[in-house]
């Protein structure tokens, strides 16, 4: 049985719809990769996972149980959302502190190392934080409270490179230590692409992939030549889009084929996650 | 090691092959221990289950095994079993792409061995 059940969810603001008939089944203690362009409906579904706000159809189930007013179920989710939600007079040290009362199972000590490694200062007040620093301080939190699920909406915003390989590095050595249940909604999808396992896209409100990566990789492909070579050639395939340039075209495919099939003056080649994530989602 | 992982293949190959460079280099000898599954997830910033199929590619070749509590070692026999490998590899690896690009040039097969002659007299 699926972890986390996501059964027709529609979710409507006014006359906006952001989430429109969506399920999803998630497994427990896998590291997956929301990805959606800016709108698409990223948030609202995780906060609707969180019962931050209620869908307007369908339900979610965590564990078997549904999310709905459950408080058993919510301490045991962690959601870091770009807001902040701590008091901004409080200092880190004591949000540390005050998140063991949520979450009972949170590590201070481990938070304290992280702190030191981030050189994140805990005398500070959350309030005078930057951008990255108040991201990292609650990427600290995340993943010192020990819930077995973690929502993390942009994670990395406002983080310099080092800060993010660090960040990767520790969520994977967390991740192998304590195998949770791991939901990265991202912008940044190269960085991601080898840390996440599978990936769920979002467009316009509805899913459009939910696929392991290796297996959406093996299908990810763009093929270049004459217009006319091309054009016969995707005719029956699965084509996300073309680009010319003269009469030179490209065509992106999502489609595993047979690379000795390839005409003679076709050139093939793979497309990374982010480029399919791309064609996938230009409208 | 080094492993640059590019698009061309999936990562748990480009890994299993990686370290497999890195035995026949003698960087891990025989009988000694191959860093663990979540090191290599760490180091390598990729999903501890991409670096476990890589890591079992290995075990299902016979390049390592797993000692019970201790972790992953290289074979005795693990550098000559790679080299086995490669070499009924490299034909397809190699020679086919050489012949393949060496059409779309219009060079010939006398040309090709003039020049492996001059690669090998370097």
């Amino acid at each position: 049985m699926s972890y986390i059940e996501i059964s027709n969810i529609t979710k409507t603001f006014g006359n906006t719809i952001a989430l429109d008939n969506v399920s999803l089944k998630l497994d427990q203690n896998k590291i997956y990769g929301l990805l959606g362009r800016n709108g698409a409906g990223k948030t609202t579904l995780l906060n609707l996972i969180t019962n931050k706000v209620f869908p307007t159809e369908g339900e979610i189930k965590v564990d078997g149980e549904s999310v709905v007013e459950n408080d058993k179920l919510l301490s045991k989710m962690y959601f870091m959302t770009e807001k902040n939600l701590y008091p901004e007079h409080m200092t880190v040290k004591s949000a540390f502190k005050w998140s063991k009362e949520f979450y009972p199972d949170f590590d201070e000590n481990y938070a304290k190392v992280l702190s030191e490694k981030f050189l994140l200062k805990n005398s500070k007040k959350i309030k005078s934080l930057s951008t990255g620093y108040q991201s990292i301080f609650k990427i600290i939190v995340a993943l010192s409270c020990n819930a077995p699920v973690i929502l993390l909406d942009e994670p990395v915003l406002g983080l310099d490179a080092n800060h993010r390989d660090l960040f990767y590095k520790e969520l994977l050595k967390n991740y192998s230590e304590k195998p949770k249940t791991i939901i990265i909604s991202t912008h940044l999808i190269e960085e991601a692409s080898d840390v996440i396992e599978d990936v769920i896209v979002i467009k316009d409100g509805k899913v459009i992939m939910n696929d392991s990566v290796e297996k959406v990789l093996l299908q990810g492909y763009s093929v270049s030549g004459t217009a006319v070579a091309i054009d016969e050639f995707i005719v029956g395939k699965n084509v996300l889009g073309t680009d010319s340039l003269g009469g030179l075209k490209t065509a992106y495919l999502l489609e595993k084929i047979d690379q000795t099939t390839i005409p003679v003056g076709l050139e093939v080649t793979k497309l990374d996650l982010q480029k399919l994530f791309i064609h996938m989602t230009n409208s | 090691m080094n492993i640059d992982f590019n698009t061309d293949r999936p990562i748990y190959m480009q890994l299993a092959e990686g370290l497999e460079d890195a035995i026949l280099s003698g960087a891990y000898e025989e009988e000694t221990q191959i860093p663990s599954t979540t090191e290599i997830s760490v180091n390598y910033k990729i999903n501890p289950a991409t670096a476990l199929k890589g890591i079992n590619m290995l075990v299902d070749g016979g390049i390592v095994y797993k000692k019970r509590g201790l972790g992953m070692f290289v074979s005795t026999s693990a550098k000559e079993k790679i080299l086995d490998k490669r070499k009924v590899t490299f034909f397809e690896s190699y020679i086919n792409t050489l012949i393949s690009e060496a059409k779309k040039l219009s060079i010939s097969k006398e040309d090709i061995l003039i020049m492996l002659e001059r690669g090998f007299n370097k």
